[in-house]
């Protein structure tokens, strides 16, 4: 039953049609005019600055000033260089550095496990054009419009242990946001709450532009819906769940306004970016240490985006 | 230390140690200056016309971090005063307090508002040190009606003036007297009769002592005055300078004696906003609540009639209990406003006894700072808060007044939250704050 629909599948994948480009290209080149080139020059030019200046100017100036012991004040040439020392104190003289790491890989598994598969799920069930599909659609992504400190304080609302919504209901006397061992669950339901939104209306998208005629295909063909939508529609939209995945791994890396809004990312809410934040905005100012820790967050993010890049690039070589 | 016989010696009791010497010396040689501003105004004079340069300003902007419903309405009062007087409008940017005071650094060295709102303390010394604020050495040319100890209390370690003084707040132990009454409870002189107390309150199921720590700093206040109980005043400047280790017997006492207290405390904690804890006072769930003067702004009506206090009881006989928080709020100027003439002008009717009148029929929850002020208007609660820290032998700032803003934010916070969920590790946690000093401190 199994082996019809991938046959399907894989007929249905337009072939790749790579010999009429080269040709095109030459001769549109060389119609191009004077003028054209200028302003494609700068059309490559000016964004690339933009980049440069936006950047990586700044990720290069964090990674020098995690070398020194900055406090954000006074001209740039009083700044003592300090080597290491800022990295030894993140590593072993800075308690909630650990904990942050932790939390950080809990969030980028709850949503990797949790929220964005369920949103995958959401999208595919509103594909299904069910009656107030639309109701559903702007329900679910309504939190997504909303931002992140505004969905704390509708978190606070609830999870206030003394005035909030849950404990009120269900009288109980748990201290959601306040207790260490439970305040990051509860602010994952949060966070989930509103990713599970975005993930779903990205999907949503991607499934609008499957080719319906492969579904009837697959049908005719005697397929199941789950066997279509795994076979068929899931392999077909391999660009989609790309870009999910890098958005869920993205979302986790840069988790901050949520907790910060709740407590400044202290007491069990610990993140790395509410670290930084802490050392680098606060009246505290130490730049150095903070961007210490921002260049160690710089270089955890790197590796995801070098194996992202490895991928996309291998597919072009293809 | 003896207790101060007048007002204005209290007053000179805010000083930390440090500007106090600086400024004995300075003292000195400037009084003959001081007296010439004030008795001839000649100074002054020159200041409004050489300030006249910046043009015929209409309006001036004014950062404020009074994001409370209540203080923010007395800083709208206070403003329309203002104007009425002078006819400059103000355009107030409010700014979530917490929001403000963490992202101050950024906001001096960016286009602040020609006048912000500001602690004294070292918090106030370190900006003006680091040139980020205005000189008001002219501003305080045309004040009175404050003591020499509040121009003090107002000077960077330059010798010059950066703040002018708007109000001060005692902390003590809150209570309401109808549950008092009702139960006939009574205010515990010493730390045992705190516990007897306590531990009846828990008998009568009342939260004996309500706390919250969720935004970090509310426990501070609870660390600062067992400080000042079992170590004195002097320990705790010390301290709060660096100078002491927080590894000592000494800090590690004041640990030992609060993890003894916490069993008292309100639970969950570091879940609650200090609103959240003086609102369980106020539902009388509570039996007392340590916090500052403010706490008042929880509090209407009767219920603001039945609030009452007294001070953190003794724990230790030969320190006794004299000395507590009492931080100074108020104004500074940015250091190049867009107009001076108009700032100069807004931040001399602030320092007025003018402004202090607004805020007094205003502000219940807070003491005014001028002492020409007509307090006749203060409720019994802020006349014997004012009586409590005239009676105070020294007076403390507040523990994130008076350290560096890092170490306290960034160190102290996260230490007392860990204490507070897992007070059997004292010892730990205190060996971590005490690397992070050096580290902190040295740098």
């Amino acid at each position: 039953m199994s082996d019809l629909p991938l046959i399907q599948a894989d007929r249905a994948v337009p072939p790749p049609a790579a010999t009429t480009t080269t040709g095109g290209r030459g001769r549109r080149l060389r119609l191009l005019s004077r003028t054209d080139r200028v302003v494609i020059t700068l059309m490559v030019l000016l964004p690339l600055l933009l980049v440069l200046g936006l950047v990586w100017l700044p990720a290069a100036a964090t990674v020098l000033l995690s070398g020194t012991n900055w406090d954000g004040i006074g001209p740039l040439n009083e700044i003592d260089w300090v080597g290491l020392k800022n990295y030894d104190d993140v590593v072993n003289n800075y308690p909630p550095f650990v904990p942050a790491v932790q939390n950080n890989l809990l969030w980028l598994a709850a949503l990797f496990v949790v929220a964005t598969p369920f949103g995958m799920f959401l999208a595919v069930l509103l594909d299904k054009e069910l009656r107030g599909s639309r109701f559903y659609q702007t329900a679910l992504y309504l939190p997504v419009v909303l931002s992140l400190a505004l969905v704390g304080f509708i978190w606070q609302l609830i999870y206030s242990r003394d005035q909030g919504l849950l404990n009120g209901v269900f009288g109980g006397d748990t201290d959601w946001y306040g207790d260490p061992n439970v305040n990051i669950w509860a602010v994952l339901v949060a966070a989930g709450w509103r990713h599970v939104g975005y993930i779903m209306l990205l999907y949503l998208a991607g499934l609008k532009g499957v080719d319906p005629s492969l579904r009837e295909a697959a049908a005719v063909d005697g397929s199941s819906e789950t066997s279509t939508f795994f076979r068929v529609v899931f392999p077909v939209m391999r660009p989609i769940n790309i870009i999910v995945l890098v958005v869920t791994v993205i979302e986790s890396l840069r988790a901050f306004d949520l907790v910060w809004v709740i407590n400044k990312g202290r007491n069990g809410l610990e993140l790395i970016s509410a670290l930084v934040t802490q050392n680098v905005v606060g009246e505290a100012s130490r730049i150095g240490f903070g961007s210490a820790l921002a260049t160690i967050m710089l270089a955890v993010s790197l590796v995801f985006i070098t194996i992202y890049l490895w991928t996309v690039m291998r597919e072009g070589k293809r | 230390m003896s207790r101060p016989r007048s007002q204005a010696e209290y007053l000179a009791r805010l000083v930390p140690p440090s500007v106090a010497g600086l400024n004995r010396r300075s003292l000195l040689a400037g009084a003959a200056g001081a007296g010439a501003l004030l008795g001839t105004g000649a100074l002054a004079g020159c200041g409004d016309s050489d300030s006249g340069s910046g043009g015929d300003a209409k309006s001036v902007s004014l950062g404020s971090n009074q994001s409370d419903p209540k203080p923010k309405d007395v800083v709208a009062k206070v403003m329309d005063g203002f104007k009425t007087s002078s006819g400059v409008t103000v355009n107030i940017n409010t700014v979530d307090h917490n929001t403000f005071q963490e992202n101050i650094n950024n906001y001096l060295q960016g286009k602040p508002d020609d006048v912000f709102t500001w602690f004294a303390g070292y918090r106030m010394r370190f900006f003006a040190a680091k040139g980020l604020a205005g000189d008001l050495s002219d501003v305080w040319g045309k004040l009175d009606g404050y003591t020499d100890a509040f121009k003090k209390a107002s000077t960077g370690d330059d010798g010059k003036q950066y703040f002018v003084p708007a109000s001060y707040y005692p902390w003590a132990v809150f209570y309401r007297k109808s549950v008092w009454q009702q139960r006939g409870y009574q205010v515990p002189k010493t730390l045992d009769d705190l516990n007897t107390l306590g531990a009846q309150m828990k008998k009568d199921g009342l939260n004996p002592i309500a706390f919250a720590d969720k935004d970090g700093w509310p426990a501070m206040g609870t660390f600062d005055i067992l400080n000042l109980r079992i170590n004195g005043y002097q320990f705790h400047v010390d301290l709060m300078a660096g100078k002491e280790a927080w590894t000592s017997d000494k800090v590690k006492k004041v640990f030992d004696t609060w993890a003894g207290l916490l069993p008292l405390h309100q639970p969950d904690s570091l879940g609650r906003t200090w609103q959240e804890a003086a609102q369980s006072l106020q539902q009388k769930k509570s039996g007392m609540y340590l916090l500052g003067l403010f706490v008042g702004q929880q509090f209407s009506g009767a219920d603001l009639e039945d609030l009452d206090f007294f001070t953190f009881p003794e724990v230790d006989s030969t320190i006794g209990a004299k000395a507590l928080d009492a931080p100074i709020d108020g104004y500074m100027m940015a250091r190049k406003p867009k107009s001076k003439d108009a700032a100069t002008k807004l931040l001399t009717y602030l320092g007025s006894k003018d402004a202090a009148n607004v805020t007094v029929k205003n502000d219940p929850s807070t003491l005014v700072a001028n002492s020409g002020a007509d307090t006749a208007g203060y409720t019994a609660l802020q006349k014997k808060a004012a009586e409590l820290v005239g009676s105070a032998t020294e007076i403390a700032q507040f523990l994130d007044r008076d350290t560096r803003p890092d170490f306290a934010s960034t160190v102290i916070i996260p230490a007392l939250q860990q204490f507070i969920k897992n007070p059997k590790d004292i010892s730990g946690m205190l060996t971590s704050v005490e690397n992070q000093k050096k580290s902190i401190f040295t740098s």
